[in-house]
């Protein structure tokens, strides 16, 4: 017997699809105008590990340079759907209950630890079988905080008199910039890692967050009905 | 184990026979027509997408810029200038943290232009036109300020200038009027004409500004910068500094100021940029 268990809902996986396709033309856009200045670097002191700033060459033939003016029409205009699709995921998750599954708790730090422990194969206890583990309570409420700051710093940068209290708050203006790409440098982590656990909990996870259900191997306990065994395949990551 | 999951409420249009244990045949069929299904609508959003956003980029250009994102940035527009206030100012700085100053550009700056012979030229006053020397501008309350300089580009300089009030300047010599009627530069404001162009001699360069952010109080007429004589290379004898516009707004060498009701046209604007270049 198989269950076909509810996941995702339906809502969630809209916003979770459209987000994707508006964060990328969002991160391409913002680098259209991060060409025009690009100052950025990994480094301690003087030492520089990694240089944010792209020959001019290379700009060139990624075609991306001069092109500061179409990249800030774009992200000005893209940043209105990613904003309301943000906005809308947030509001959804909070009346639909949907937040109980993704906040961390109090013990939500000690289960991702054992979360990190298990997938580096140094604890072989299984993980819990619940919607959402520590880690991913943590990286899902993280990226909602990164979504934050980059509406907050984007503001402190596109209207830094107007908003000057925030871009203050911020550190000045040019610390908001700062945060700005750097919260960008962020996604793009998470982005990596994201998508390494989606490949390792395989296509029934996958799967759900396409057509929402997830499908569970089920037994038949004589006094319980029926209860699951396993799911089919693994499904604690995503 | 399922209680948790059973608080979504999904549209009753999945038939409720999905919601207990099927036998594994059943199940696979189940699973298949609605991988079949999600998958399809999946492909159908992609397909859409790109539908749209090549629409949104083959759209015809207006000044440089796809139509829809210049309807965009004017809409954006609206709500900034909404939102704007004269009260607020853009952060000042001590003398300590004033930065080596750069330049960006020479658009409009035509080095062989003869400084001696400058003269500030005024039109659509409420009077007409007028010219004015230098000494003239001088002789408006002397205002120093010391702020940050951002360009469109990302990097931002702080420096100090000093010079004279725009709106003093129009207290001096008023402007038309939205109306028709007398102007009132201080009790009147909102009546004053909507725009504010200002080219260099011989129209080089040239920007249009909204007449709020022309009136507030950070926008100086400048012929000192940190300090010095404004030299030649930032815009001698007579530039503008306006910390509620974007570095491309703060024109140098400044030829001719005209009050307008209709939107000026502005250098960088025609090339793709937003028009108000507002911060």
């Amino acid at each position: 017997m198989k269950l076909l268990e509810r996941k995702h809902p339906l809502a969630i996986r809209w916003f979770h699809w459209l987000n994707f396709p508006l964060l990328f033309l969002m991160i391409w856009s913002g680098l259209l105008i991060y060409w025009a200045n690009p100052v950025y670097r990994v480094g301690i002191g003087d030492q520089t590990l990694l240089k944010l700033t792209v020959d001019q060459s290379v700009y060139r033939k990624l075609h991306i340079n001069n092109r500061l003016a179409e990249g800030m029409a774009l992200h000005f205009f893209f940043m209105w759907f990613f904003t309301i699709n943000g906005v809308l995921y947030v509001a959804y998750t909070a009346f639909s209950g949907e937040w109980r599954h993704l906040l961390p708790n109090r013990h939500s730090f000690r289960e991702a630890w054992q979360v990190v422990l298990h997938d580096l194969h140094i604890r072989k206890e299984p993980l819990p079988r619940r919607k959402f583990n520590g880690a991913q309570q943590i990286s899902y409420t993280g990226i909602i905080l990164m979504g934050l700051g980059s509406l907050l710093s984007g503001l402190a940068i596109y209207r830094p008199v107007q908003f000057a209290w925030l871009a203050t708050l911020m550190g000045g203006y040019q610390m908001s910039r700062f945060l700005h790409f750097w919260i960008t440098v962020g996604y793009l982590l998470f982005f990596v890692v994201h998508v390494a656990q989606v490949v390792k909990a395989g296509w029934n996870n996958f799967r759900a967050m396409v057509i929402g259900r997830e499908v569970v191997a089920v037994g038949n306990d004589d006094k319980l009905g029926p209860v699951a065994i396993a799911p089919s395949q693994g499904s604690t990551e995503s | 184990m399922s209680d948790e999951r059973d608080r979504h409420d999904e549209p009753a249009a999945e038939p409720a026979s999905l919601e207990g244990p099927l036998p594994d045949r059943e199940a696979d069929e189940q699973i298949r027509r609605m991988t079949r299904r999600g998958l399809l609508v999946m492909a159908g959003s992609v397909g859409a997408g790109i539908v749209g956003y090549k629409w949104l980029r083959n759209s015809p250009r207006e000044a440089g810029v796809e139509w829809p994102l210049r309807r965009t940035l004017e809409a954006n527009e609206r709500l900034s200038r909404a939102y704007f206030s004269r009260a607020r100012i853009s952060p000042t700085f001590s003398k300590s943290d004033i930065t080596r100053p750069r330049v960006n550009g020479h658009q409009g700056l035509d080095v062989k232009a003869d400084a001696s012979a400058w003269r500030l030229n005024l039109q659509g006053l409420a009077s007409g036109t007028a010219s004015v020397g230098l000494a003239e501008i001088k002789a408006l309350p002397r205002r120093e300020m010391i702020t940050e300089l951002r360009c469109i580009e990302g990097w931002s300089t702080i420096v100090q200038w000093t010079g004279a009030r725009l709106s003093d300047l129009m207290t001096r010599f008023p402007p038309i009027t939205r109306d028709g009627r007398a102007p009132d530069v201080e009790g009147h404001p909102g009546n004053l004409a909507s725009y504010v162009s200002m080219e260099t001699p011989g129209r080089g360069y040239y920007v249009g500004l909204d007449m709020e952010s022309a009136l507030h109080p950070q926008t100086l007429l400048v012929y000192e910068m940190n300090g010095q004589p404004l030299n030649w290379h930032h815009g001698a004898p007579l530039r503008l500094a306006i910390p509620v516009k974007y570095g491309i707004k703060n024109i140098k060498r400044i030829g001719t100021i005209r009050y307008t009701n209709v939107r000026p046209a502005d250098f960088w604007a025609e090339r793709g940029y937003d028009w108000y270049a507002g911060h």
